[in-house]
């Protein structure tokens, strides 16, 4: 067990309680922003693929134990959101914001569309207009505006991480 | 080379490739494994429960205090505005009280007349606290701070403020989630108190935010069924016990093949704000069979 492993694991329960509770409570018209997506996309795009797909799948799979009715769909959505994130991380710069955003709002957005098609389109609920404007889009915008003051902290953890781990490497060389 | 074959002092390390496919794999065989049966769902449910659940219910203890703090706060201004016209109704309320009265002496017989049971009073009934709501957007669900250590099972019926709330979907050593009855997936069959006729009532993401519940496939031959008239979970369904009141007839239609009516439901639960609930330990099934002893 290194210290990231532990940091994550730390950071994962801790937006996924918060999900639960306090950000309940601060929801505009019962919409209230996905946090775990910030998390899911920030480390694949910092990270790359593959530790974006793991925290995804992590992620996903507390949200199907306590919410979903079946296990490892939310894992397997998030997996791949993750996953196409770590596409991403040749390109990332962590004084760039533009892309992070870019990156959470399009993941956000087709987190919804996703869900929407499976979860609701498949029972013959059509409407996807009324779905869009009233709850992913909704969820899009929120999700940014808590990005704008949740990211920063996610980076801020990630580079004293990497610090210290350039550092230990060098030690031992 | 393949990339997975380990070589002599070099650390193993699985591409992402190959780890995408994998868990890809393992997620849609859980899918299709929770889709049949349940097997995940114990050792699963326990573990998590002991993690996550302490921090919940420390957070949203928290949570509500500094809620009702701010409300406080906002609701003095308000409440002087209330205090006068509460005044005006109080003498209103006066007048209605003693027609009511009236009106209860005759209920009281009329009940003694049909037998009707006393509302839910003979259930046995167990008090928990919501502690966390759907992390999505979707559906309606919640979690609260009882578990099969307190006799919780799935299925069970939850009610708060003399009405309907939902069931128990899953549960845990100290935790369950309760799908309630305005969440999308969830259809309840209920009966309307005067004529005794059936309909379904299911949730609508689209009327959450409206506060009322929709309802369908109500067979109202004899065209007495009115708003405002109150609607209880019927005996036919398999997993509500019945009458339990939902809610009051809001809006009424006849559908466009002329057999069955729909409309909107206003329920009786003020789902928005949801602290505390009732979970009735006494399944349907259960109740079915000890009832049928009784008439042996």
């Amino acid at each position: 067990m290194t210290l990231r492993k532990i940091i994550v694991a730390i950071l994962i329960l801790f937006s996924f309680i918060l999900q639960g509770t306090v950000f309940q409570s601060l929801s505009f018209a019962g919409i209230s922003p996905n946090i775990l997506i910030i998390l899911t996309s920030s480390f694949g795009f910092m990270r790359g693929e593959k530790e974006g797909l793991i925290i995804g799948f992590l992620c996903g799979l507390l949200m199907d134990i306590f919410y979903g009715d079946m296990l490892g769909f939310q894992a397997l959505v998030l997996m791949y959101i993750g996953y196409i994130n770590g596409k991403f991380c040749r390109i990332f710069y962590p004084e760039d914001i533009k892309l992070p955003i870019a990156l959470i709002i399009v993941s956000d957005l087709s987190n919804g569309i996703i869900y929407y098609v499976l979860l609701f389109l498949l029972r013959g609920k059509f409407e996807f207009s009324y779905y869009f404007i009233n709850v992913i889009l909704p969820e899009a915008i929120y999700t940014i505006v808590v990005t704008i003051l949740f990211y920063p902290i996610i980076l801020k953890i990630n580079t004293k991480l990497e610090t210290r781990e350039k550092r230990r490497a060098k030690k031992f060389v | 080379m393949s990339p997975i074959i380990r070589k002599k002092g070099e650390k193993f390390t699985l591409p992402g490739k190959y780890l995408l496919f994998i868990l890809t794999f393992v997620c849609c065989t859980m899918m299709l494994l929770t889709f049949g049966t349940d097997i995940f769902n114990k050792p699963l449910n326990t573990v998590v429960g002991y993690v996550v659940v302490p921090f919940q219910e420390g957070i949203s203890k928290m949570g509500s205090w500094l809620s009702n703090r701010t409300d406080e706060l906002v609701q003095i201004r308000q409440l002087l505005e209330e205090n006068a016209s509460l005044k005006e109704q109080v003498a209103q309320l006066t007048e209605e009280n003693t027609i009511l009265q009236q009106e209860k002496y005759e209920l009281n017989t009329l009940r003694e007349l049909i037998r009707l049971s006393d509302e839910y009073g003979d259930y046995e009934k167990v008090g928990a606290r919501v502690i966390s709501r759907d992390a999505g957007n979707w559906y309606s669900t919640f979690i609260i701070d009882k578990g099969t250590e307190d006799g919780l099972c799935v299925d069970m019926n939850v009610i708060a403020g003399g009405g309907l709330v939902g069931k128990i979907t899953s549960v845990g050593m100290n935790w369950a989630r309760v799908t309630s009855i305005i969440s999308d997936n969830s259809h309840v069959s209920a009966k309307t108190l005067t004529t005794g006729d059936n309909m379904v009532v299911a949730g609508d993401l689209k009327l959450m935010a409206e506060g009322v519940i929709s309802f369908s496939y109500l067979l109202d031959s004899t065209g007495n069924v009115a708003e405002g008239d109150k609607v209880v979970t019927s005996h036919i369904s398999d997993v509500y016990l019945p009458n339990i009141s939902i809610g009051y007839i809001h809006t009424i239609t006849q559908d466009s093949n002329n057999l069955t009516k729909s409309g909107y439901i206003t329920p009786v639960v003020d789902f928005e704000h949801l602290e505390v609930v009732l979970v009735i330990l006494d399944l349907k099934q259960q109740a079915d069979e000890s009832e049928a002893d009784i008439q042996q």
